[in-house]
């Protein structure tokens, strides 16, 4: 299986998702951003960094970018697309997620370990998981307090589209300790902690975000 | 109006204001000497800053030649001082480069953009040796945690460190935050990188070949930061002053983000035949320091120069300290292609001048000639000054203030409320406050990070070498001695390197001191120099560069001493670490050395007592290398689960530290001979705390024995002692036998309460 990591000008941790998607048994496939070429990938990480600085918005301008062309009708026609920290900040802003991402309460960036419960198993980028399943993997955000009206948030949680929340403790001022959020299909998920940086016992403070990426390469399978 | 080369020479007694760009008469003079006429208004601006303290070394250098005089043969080094950076050889074809900057003058004006640009300068100097930058390092020393300027100043650097190096994608895997009085009105801030590369990767500053082509990339060039070299950073804060914030520069991460990614790819194209950053001094450093280290000409078409603010000055362009700024030499056919990948990674890039074989560096402004100058003169032949120094007429009385007769814990329930006290002290305090504010993840490499006793980065995916880094000073052993304090910095980072498994191969430094005008700080300069440079033999690890900064004092007072002394070591694989948090229940806890009644510099007397006097703790570098050996060995043969140093605090904060990584409590006790105060809190040097399993126990012991390493047991890791304390079942609790009983929940909550306290806002 093909995984397209896509690099804006600012990405940080393309590197990082692409050995996650090695480790999880799949073929890396850089995409770049000013090529709208998709390069027939069977799904897309938009990892996480600062694309274009965070300058005006963080993913406003990334958002306008010709891989996104491509990317945003692929995504709307079913393409599995994990959008991390910056990835998911790109998808709100290309209204492929709802709501927004804006600075943490604290007005610190932050890293720790963080713990999350796995919400939802029944997307592209979860089914490896166990419903509540509850994982630690790191987060670093400066702005990742996930916001939006109470009416989206009843729906989403009504059509139960939240698929992780913070447990212990809600390092950024999310509403309902959201983590992570995906779309009525479960193909496009974004999410705010980085399970990339949870891939290896060395490196990472577990392996518990090798789920996300061999989840994709299941869901894609077909053998779920 | 422009001053000419031409114009200098009609109106030769022009007067010019080298007074007021920091140039001494004598130094003014000696330009005249060397150009036969007065310097044109650009050429001064290029004197100035480039005869300035900070990029000419003038007051250190006759003590810095020490490094290279009394290096160790060693086959590591394949590129030494005077480059931006040393480079080392770690093996298997991978080349580390590594070096540490004080950027403390601009961060005490501007904390945050001062912080941040101190970061992206050191990056710049580590991808212009070729190497693509592994991870971030952050010493950083403040006045009193509780002081109002403190708390201006604090958050404001630790936000400029974080953002800028977490938006460039680097880890930040360690470094210090100390506290004391002195670094009030004057804090550092030191900032080490440090990259990897293949051996043939590697690059110079250097302009070769006539006829090739300079080239001016990244940033444009902006009003930002000019003279800050030579206002900034080589002049004593006056209270008096005017403001200063119009020198300090600002940073833009993603624009040094698209320049590592963009200069990396043009060096591994083969497209570049010599690259230099600019930092301080900008242009007229770049230049003079590319022309002198090549053929020895170039000419500069500096109308050419892309600006952000037309209405510059050419004087100003040369000075200007705009961040993000790459040069680098190219071949005329090479031109294409290199500017195609700065467009790609949207980088702008203009050629503004060529190599020649002239000997000259010569600049022309809209067809003028405004520069006509030996490159040498200004990069590499400024003044060198022999500055007097003495003994301070203070330093035996300070000496003579033992702290002996200071008032101790005299039993068990004292020791525990010191213990609680000294782990909250704002020097011994958990420090995540500042460390959670950087990532430490990005590039998936780290495999170790603070609070651990040094940083180690993973090189090599495939095979799994490392690298580990570690810096470290106590300036307040640096001020009672500044021989032994610079050996004693030495000797913890060494330590710290060692406790994670890795092997010392060489060493960088950051010397930060007062002003060199005054005899008795230059004798703690020279001290601390020459301590570190025999240090540095013995331990047979040579110095690859780094930097000083002079004038950190505020009015008359200097700060302490502070010879930050980085040691970066090798791993063969990094599975192999060695990190501080124990194991399970049953592993046997060693103090490895001697301990002895060495309190004079300590926490202890700094904390509780406020006293400052005596001597140092013994310095003994044979017993540092012993210690590593066995520290090495233990973590290569899996002798050892963790080990920790101890340093500030004693032997109580290694093992309260250790306890509260892994969570876990134990059972300690006092070994015979050694007076419980002095073996929980004396800060004798050459001692680790290591983690045994039993299996192993015998090995360890009888391989430490073979070696003369004294080695103590002096407790037993134990997750069941809190019912027989009087806690509940399950409480961990760390117990000193005969002594006393404390929980980890009373000591995490000490230890990790005293930042948050008062910078939480």
């Amino acid at each position: 299986m093909r995984i397209g990591v896509v690099t804006f000008p600012g990405t940080l941790d393309d590197q990082d998702a692409a050995r996650a998607v090695t480790i999880a048994g799949g073929e890396p496939v850089a995409l770049w951003h000013g090529d709208d070429d998709l390069k027939g990938v069977d799904a897309v990480v938009l990892p996480g960094g600062f694309s274009y600085g965070d300058y005006l918005r963080c993913g406003a301008i990334s958002r306008f970018a010709p891989v996104m062309s491509s990317l945003i009708p692929a995504a709307e026609g079913g393409l599995p697309v994990l959008g991390i920290c910056n990835g998911f900040q790109v998808l709100c802003e290309s209204h492929l997620l709802p709501g927004a991402l804006t600075r943490n309460d604290s007005l610190h960036f932050i890293c720790r370990d963080q713990r999350l419960r796995i919400e939802r198993t029944d997307t592209m980028w979860t089914g490896d998981f166990t419903d509540g399943q509850e994982i630690v993997v790191p987060l670093k955000n400066g702005e990742g307090c996930y916001v939006a009206d109470e009416r989206t948030l009843d729906e989403i949680e009504g059509e139960g589209r939240v698929i992780a929340r913070y447990l212990e403790v809600n390092p950024n001022g999310s509403r309902r300790d959201i983590a992570g959020i995906s779309n009525a299909r479960g193909n496009v998920v974004g999410l705010m902690p980085h399970p990339e940086h949870a891939v290896e016992a060395l490196t990472g403070p577990s392996v518990d975000g090798l789920g996300f990426f061999t989840s994709v390469l299941t869901s894609l399978v077909g053998t779920r | 109006m422009i001053d000419t080369v031409q114009h200098a020479i009609d109106d030769t007694d022009h007067p010019q204001p080298y007074a007021e760009l920091g140039l001494k008469l004598d130094e003014y003079e000696r330009i005249r000497a060397i150009l036969g006429r007065r310097p044109t208004s650009s050429e001064l601006a290029m004197y100035s800053v480039m005869w300035s303290e900070h990029c000419s070394y003038k007051s250190s250098k006759v003590h810095l030649r020490q490094f290279g005089e009394k290096a160790p043969k060693t086959d590591a080094l394949l590129v030494g001082i005077g480059e931006n950076a040393g480079v080392v050889d770690i093996g298997d074809g991978w080349a580390v480069t590594f070096k540490v900057e004080s950027h403390n003058h601009p961060s005490y004006v501007e904390p945050y953009q001062g912080a941040a640009t101190g970061v992206g300068g050191i990056v710049r100097d580590i991808i212009s040796m070729g190497a693509r930058p592994l991870a971030v390092m952050d010493p950083l020393r403040f006045g009193p945690l509780d002081a109002p300027d403190t708390k201006r100043v604090l958050p404001g650097i630790v936000a400029g460190v974080g953002g800028y190096g977490n938006c460039l994608g680097l880890p930040n895997i360690g470094g210090e935050v100390v506290f004391d009085d002195t670094y009030l009105g004057n804090p550092l801030v030191n900032a080490l990188c440090v990259g990897s590369m293949r051996h043939e990767d590697i690059h110079l500053a250097s302009a070769k070949g006539v006829g090739n082509l300079v080239v001016l990339y990244g940033a444009r060039t902006g009003g930002d930061g000019i003279g800050g070299v030579s206002v900034l950073a080589s002049e004593t804060f006056d209270a008096d002053g005017p403001a200063k914030r119009p020198s300090v520069q600002v940073g833009d991460p993603f624009m040094e983000k698209l320049l590592i990614e963009a200069t990396l790819e043009v060096l591994h194209a083969g497209l570049v035949e010599g690259i230099q950053d600019l930092g301080g001094a900008g242009i007229s450093c770049a230049t003079s320091e590319l022309a002198s280290n090549g053929e020895g000409g170039m000419h500069v078409w500096l109308d050419r120069v892309l600006l952000r603010d037309e209405t510059l000055s050419p004087e100003e362009i040369l000075m200007s300290e705009s961040q993000e700024r790459m040069c680098a030499i190219v071949t005329p056919e090479n031109l294409d292609a290199f500017l195609q990948m700065c467009r790609k990674w949207d980088v702008e890039a203009v050629v503004i001048g060529e190599v020649n074989d002239s000997g000259r560096l010569t600049v022309d402004w809209h067809g003028e000639r405004i520069v006509d100058v030996p490159p040498r003169t200004v990069a590499h032949e400024g003044p060198v000054y022999e500055r007097p120094y003495h003994r301070p007429s203070w330093q035996d009385a300070l000496q003579a203030d033992t702290p002996d007769s200071l008032p101790r814990p005299a039993d068990g329930e004292q020791l525990r409320a010191t213990l609680l006290n000294m782990v909250g002290a704002p020097n011994l305090a958990s420090k995540s406050w500042v460390t959670s504010q950087y990532d430490r993840y990005v590039l998936g490499n780290t495999v170790l990070a603070q609070p651990e006793d040094s940083g180690m980065v993973r090189v090599d995916e495939e095979t799994g070498r490392g690298i580990a880094i570690s810096t470290d000073c106590n300036g307040r052993f640096a001020k009672l001695d500044p021989y032994a304090g610079a050996q004693l910095a030495l000797a913890e980072s060494y330590r710290n390197v060692v406790a994670g498994g890795a092997i010392p191969l060489a060493v960088t430094n950051c010397l930060n001191f007062g002003s060199p005008e005054d005899p008795e700080v230059m004798w703690q300069f020279a001290e601390a120099t020459r301590g570190l440079a025999d240090g540095c033999l013995q331990l047979g690890i040579p110095v690859t560069g780094g930097n000083v900064s002079f004038y950190n004092q505020t009015g008359d007072t200097a700060i302490l001493p502070t010879p930050v002394v980085g040691v970066l070591g090798v791993i063969d694989d990094v599975d192999r670490r060695t990190p501080m948090a124990w194991g399970p229940d049953g592993e046997l806890i060693y103090l490895l050395g001697d301990s002895r009644d060495e309190f004079a510099g300590s926490e202890w007397a700094h904390h509780v007592h406020g006293h400052l006097g005596g001597l140092p703790p013994q310095v003994d570098l044979e017993r540092e290398r012993l210690l590593g050996e066995i520290l090495v060995a233990g973590s290569r043969d899996g002798m050892l689960t963790a080990a920790h140093d101890v340093s500030d605090g004693g032997v109580a904060q290694t093992l309260v530290e250790m306890a509260l990584k892994s969570g876990v409590g134990a059972r300690c006790w006092v070994p015979d001979g050694v007076e419980p105060f002095v073996f929980l809190f004396g800060e004798s040097a050459g001692r680790a705390v290591v983690v045994v399993p039993r299996s192993e126990e015998l090995r360890f012991t009888e391989m430490c024995a073979a070696r003369q390493l004294p080695a103590h047991r002096i407790g037993v890791v134990d997750s069941g002692l809190g019912a027989d304390a009087g806690y509940d079942a399950g409480e961990q609790v760390l117990q000193f036998s005969d002594q006393f009983t404390v929980t980890l929940a009373e000591l995490r909550q000490a230890h990790e309460a005293t930042l948050p306290a008062v910078l939480q806002t």
